[in-house]
C-alpha cells in the first residue's frame, strides 16, 4: 500500500499528463463527426508521434539540467537528408536510413562534447549548433522538394493489422529499445543524479561528463528518427526555419506538461509522450469545435501555465527563501 | 592480500601543505591512521580538520606531501579514486541525490547489473541489507531521498558509505544531525567495524562522543599537526589547553566603557526556526559590538538569515529600537523604519554583482535614495558614491571599473560600504573577514568600531576567536542552535571560547572572574 503511493506520488508528472490526454482525447473524439475510426486515429498518431519523438529527445538533456534548442533543427536537416537518401533499392534505401541516424546521433554528440568538454552554456551552444544544422539543411535542400521510398512509407504512415496505426507502434518501439535500456544503465541513472544534484553527484564518485554526454547524443538519435518519420509522412524534404523552432519550443512545452521539471533530476520520456499529444489534441479539439485556429496558441499557453504550476507546488513548503533561487 | 600488520600504518601522510591563496590550511602535516582504531580530529574553526579530511578523501590535492595506503604511495586526483582504493568518506554537506531513491543512492556507484542493465530487484535488495545494518528498517528503500529528514539522510549516507567496502571510514561530523538513538546505533557500527579491522577517522566537536569512541586523539591547531595521543592520555581541559594558544596577529581599536544607560537596539525574545535555532535571546545596544561565537554550523548563519527575514516560519518576537518588528523580507529589514543591514557570508553570490561597477554595487541597496520620479539622480549617486568609496578607502581603478576586478578585501569592503549607503543602524555581518588581506581586515576592525561609536548596533558573526575577543564587547556563544553561554570583559578569553564553543562546563579554577 505505502509502496503503491509512493509510486504514484513519483509518477504524479506522467499521470497527470496521462489523464489529460485521455480527457483531452474523449472530448474529441466525443465531439468527432466520425468518432473513433481508424483513419482518425491514423491522423491524430501521425501528427502525434512527430512532437512525441522530438519530446522524447529533449527529455534526455533536460534531465541532466541542460536544454537542446538545437533539436528542432536537427530533426529538419534529418528531415532533408532522408528526402535526398532514404529511396531506391532496399540496400539503398537501408543505408539511407542508417546515414540519417547517425547523422542525427554526431549532431547530439557534438552538441554534448562542447557542453561537457568546451564547459560551455547548454543554451547558448545549442542555439548557435542549430543555426549550423539549419545551414546544412538548407545546403541540402535549398527548395522543398526530394522523395522518398513508397514502400516504406506506406507502410509506416498506416496500420498495423489495419487497426493500430504503425507511428504508435514505431513510438512503442523506440522507447523499448532506446528509453528503457537507458533509463536502467548506469549511464542514465548518471542523467539524473548530475540534474538533480551535480556536486553530490561528483562525490558520490558518478562519471557526469558520461552521461551528460550519452544524453545528447541520444536526444541527437531521436530527432533523427523524427526527422525521418516526418519524411515519410510528407514524402519531402523541407528546410523550414520556422518548422523546426516550433518543434524545439514545443518539445520544451511537451516535457514540461509531462512533468519532467527543467531544473534536472526529475522526470523521464513517457510524460513528455503524454505532453506532446495533449498539445497535439488540442488544435485537433479546436477543429471540432469550429474555433477559429487562431485560438490554438493562446490555449496552449495557458495549458502550459497550468501544468507548470502544479510542478511549481513545492515553492510554498520552502522555508529558507535563498533556496529559492538555488 | 596480506592479513593487516598491525605494527605498518595503514594511512600514512608526510610533508602535506595546502594553500587557499595566501592563507595556509595545512603547514607540512605528517598523520598516521591503523587498522582497527578509531582516530579522532580536533581543533578550533580553521584549524585545517576539514582541509585535512578533504584531501583524503580527494575533494582537493594537496600542494606538497606524499601519500601512502598500506605503503604504497597514492595520489587522488578525485573522491571517486580515494573510493576505488577503499577510502569512503561520510561529509557534513551530505552526498545523496534527492531525486532519486534510497536504493538508486546506495547503489549509485556500481549497482548490481543484469546484463549490462540495473538489477532493480537486486537493488533493492541491497538496499534493504544496508539499511538493516545501520538499524534503519523504517525508511522504505523506494523513496525518494528528497523526502526523508535530515536524520534518516545521514543514517541512509552512513549505510551508503558501508556498501562500498571501506577499509578507512573517515566521518566528518556525521552525528551531528541524528537523533540520540541513531548515535547509539552509529557507535555499535563503528565499533563493529573497528573490530573487523577497519581504520577510522572521526571529526565531531562533541567531546563526549570522542570519550565513547576514540582509541587514538590528533589535536591540529593553525594548519600544524600539534599532537597525537592515545584517549584518556589526557583531561578535556589538557585538550582545550592543545586546541588553543594561537598567536594574535591583529590589532584591534580599544573598546570604550561600557554605556552605564544602554539603549536597546535589537531585542531577541525566544526566536526558534525548525530544529536549527532554538529559543535564542538576546540584545544589543547601541554602541555595542555583538559576537556570535560558536563551531561552524551551530545555528549562527541561521540566527543571521531569520534576523533579516530570509527564514519563513520563524518563531519568536524581535524588536528593533523598541518597536516590534515583523521582518518577512530582506527588503523590509533594510526599509527605513528597521534599518538593519547583513553583510553575506559569500560576497561572490550573496553580497556583490560581480559584471558590475563598483558604483553601481554600492548603490544598489540604497538607489531608491537617488531616485526621483521614474530616474536615477546619477550625479547624486556618483557624489555618494565618490564619498562612500573615500570613506572606506576602497582601492579600485575606477568607479565604472566592474567589482569582479578588485581584490577580495576591496571586493568586501564594497559590500559593507553598499550597506552604509542604506543608513543601517542595525548592523548583522556574517563572518567579514574570510579570506581577505590582514590590512583590510584591521580596517573592518577600525570600521565597526567607529560605527558603534556612532551609535549604531553590531552583530558579527566570525569563525575566527581573535576577532571575538578583539572586536567585541560581549560574545553569545551557539552550540546545537542555543545559545549556551555569554561571555564579557574579562571572561572573554580563548580558553572560555573554545571551552564553551565544544559545550563543556566550565572548571571553577579556570573560570576567570571578573
Amino acid at each position: 500500500m505505502r509502496e503503491l503511493r509512493m509510486r504514484l506520488a513519483q509518477n504524479y508528472g506522467p499521470l497527470v499528463a496521462f489523464g489529460l490526454f485521455v480527457l483531452i482525447f474523449a472530448v474529441y473524439i466525443g465531439n468527432h463527426p466520425a468518432g473513433l475510426t481508424v483513419a482518425v486515429a491514423t491522423t491524430a498518431a501521425n501528427k502525434g508521434v512527430l512532437l512525441a519523438l522530438v519530446g522524447m529527445a529533449q527529455t534526455l538533456p533536460v534531465l541532466t539540467g541542460g536544454l537542446d534548442l538545437s533539436v528542432g533543427m536537427i530533426f529538419v536537416m534529418c528531415n532533408c537528408i532522408a528526402s535526398a537518401m532514404v529511396n531506391g533499392s532496399p540496400l539503398q534505401t537501408a543505408t539511407g536510413v542508417a546515414a540519417v541516424l547517425l547523422a542525427g546521433l554526431a549532431c547530439g554528440l557534438l552538441n554534448g562534447a562542447i557542453i561537457v568538454y568546451g564547459r560551455l552554456q547548454p543554451i547558448i551552444t545549442t542555439l548557435a549548433t542549430g543555426a549550423i544544422y539549419y545551414g546544412i539543411a538548407l545546403a541540402i535542400r535549398p527548395v522543398p522538394g526530394g522523395e522518398v521510398n513508397e514502400a516504406l512509407s506506406d507502410a509506416l504512415t498506416n496500420q498495423v493489422f489495419d487497426t493500430v496505426p504503425t507511428t504508435l507502434v514505431l513510438l512503442a518501439a523506440v522507447v523499448i529499445v532506446i528509453w528503457l535500456p537507458f533509463r536502467a544503465s548506469a549511464l542514465g541513472r548518471g542523467c539524473y543524479a548530475a540534474g538533480s544534484s551535480e556536486p553530490a553527484a561528483y562525490m558520490s564518485g558518478v562519471d557526469i561528463n558520461r552521461s551528460k554526454l550519452a544524453a545528447y547524443a541520444l536526444c541527437g538519435l531521436l530527432a533523427a528518427v523524427a526527422g525521418l518519420l516526418l519524411t515519410f509522412v510528407t514524402d519531402s524534404g523541407e528546410a523550414s526555419a520556422p518548422g523546426g523552432s516550433v518543434y524545439t519550443l514545443n518539445s520544451i512545452a511537451a516535457v514540461v506538461i509531462g512533468g519532467t521539471s527543467l531544473l534536472g533530476g526529475v522526470g523521464g520520456v513517457i510524460g513528455a509522450i503524454f505532453g506532446a499529444f495533449v498539445l497535439r489534441t488540442i488544435g485537433d479539439l479546436l477543429f471540432v469545435f469550429d474555433l477559429p485556429p487562431l485560438w490554438q496558441p493562446l490555449i496552449q499557453g495557458a495549458i502550459l501555465l497550468a501544468a507548470l504550476s502544479l510542478g511549481a507546488a513545492r515553492v510554498l513548503r520552502i522555508r529558507n527563501r535563498l533556496e529559492l533561487f538555488g | 592480500m596480506p592479513a593487516p600488520d598491525p605494527a605498518q600504518p595503514f594511512w600514512q601522510m608526510e610533508g602535506i601543505s595546502k594553500r587557499y591563496g595566501g592563507v595556509t590550511a595545512l603547514d607540512n602535516v605528517d598523520f598516521t591512521c591503523r587498522r582497527g582504531r578509531i582516530h579522532a580530529v580536533l581543533g578550533e574553526n580553521g584549524a585545517g580538520k576539514s582541509t585535512l579530511i578533504k584531501i583524503m578523501a580527494g575533494v582537493v590535492q594537496p600542494d606538497s606531501g606524499t601519500m601512502r595506503l598500506e605503503g604504497r604511495s597514492v595520489t587522488f586526483a578525485a573522491p571517486v579514486d580515494a573510493m576505488r582504493q577503499g577510502v569512503v568518506s561520510i561529509f557534513q554537506e551530505l552526498s545523496l541525490i534527492p531525486d532519486l531513491s534510497v536504493a538508486d543512492n546506495l547503489s549509485i556507484v556500481d549497482p548490481p547489473r543484469r546484463f549490462g542493465f540495473i538489477d532493480r530487484a537486486a537493488q533493492r535488495r541491497r538496499a534493504e541489507d544496508l539499511l538493516a545494518r545501520v538499524g534503519c528498517d523504517d525508511v522504505h528503500p523506494l523513496e525518494l531521498v528528497r523526502n526523508l529528514p535530515l536524520s534518516r539522510r545521514q543514517m541512509v549516507e552512513i549505510a551508503g558509505a558501508l556498501g562500498r567496502s571501506p577499509k578507512m571510514l573517515i566521518l566528518d561530523e556525521a552525528t551531528s544531525a541524528l537523533t540520540v538513538a541513531d548515535v547509539e546505533k552509529i557507535y555499535e557500527i563503528l565499533r563493529r567495524l573497528r573490530g573487523e579491522g577497519l581504520a577510522i577517522v572521526y571529526i565531531s566537536h562533541r567531546m563526549h562522543e570522542i570519550a565513547a569512541l576514540a582509541d587514538d586523539c590528533s589535536v591540529f591547531r593553525n594548519g600544524q599537526h600539534i599532537e597525537t595521543f592515545a584517549k584518556g592520555a589526557k583531561t578535556d581541559n589538557e585538550i582545550v589547553e592543545l586546541m588553543i594558544g594561537r598567536e594574535y596577529r591583529h590589532v584591534f581599536p580599544p573598546k570604550p566603557a561600557r554605556n552605564a544607560s544602554p539603549e536597546p537596539m535589537l531585542e531577541v525574545e525566544k526566536l526558534s526556526w525548525g530544529d536549527r535555532l532554538t529559543d535564542i535571546s538576546l540584545k544589543v545596544d547601541r554602541g555595542e559590538v555583538v559576537g556570535i561565537g560558536g563551531l561552524d554550523g551551530q545555528g549562527q548563519r541561521e540566527l543571521l538569515l531569520a534576523l533579516f527575514g530570509v527564514l519563513s516560519g520563524v518563531s519568536g518576537t524581535v524588536k528593533v529600537a523598541g518597536q516590534a518588528a515583523r521582518l518577512t523580507s530582506p527588503r523590509h529589514a533594510k526599509s527605513p523604519g528597521v534599518g538593519m543591514a547583513l553583510i553575506p557570508e559569500d560576497r561572490k553570490t550573496e553580497g556583490l554583482m560581480l559584471p558590475m561597477s563598483v558604483r553601481d554595487n554600492i548603490s544598489l541597496a540604497a538607489v531608491e535614495k537617488f531616485t526621483h520620479g521614474l530616474l536615477i539622480d546619477r550625479s547624486a549617486e556618483r557624489r555618494a558614491v565618490e564619498d562612500m568609496v573615500q570613506r572606506l578607502a576602497i582601492r579600485a581603478g575606477s568607479a565604472d571599473a566592474a567589482v569582479g576586478t578588485l581584490s577580495g578585501g576591496n571586493q568586501q569592503k564594497v559590500v559593507i560600504a553598499k550597506w552604509l549607503m542604506t543608513e543601517a543602524r542595525l548592523i548583522l555581518l556574517n563572518d567579514p573577514t574570510r579570506g581577505i588581506d590582514v590590512g583590510t581586515k584591521q580596517e573592518i576592525y577600525q570600521l565597526l568600531r567607529r560605527l558603534a561609536d556612532a551609535g549604531n548596533a553590531i552583530l558579527l558573526y566570525t569563525t575566527d576567536y581573535d576577532e571575538l575577543i578583539g572586536c567585541c564587547d560581549r560574545v553569545v556563544m551557539l552550540y546545537d542552535g542555543r545559545i549556551v553561554r555569554e561571555l564579557s570583559g574579562n571572561a572573554l578569553t580563548e580558553r572560555n571560547i573554545v571551552t564553551s564553543a565544544l559545550n563543556l562546563p566550565f572548571d571553577a579554577a579556570a573560570e576567570a572572574r571578573p
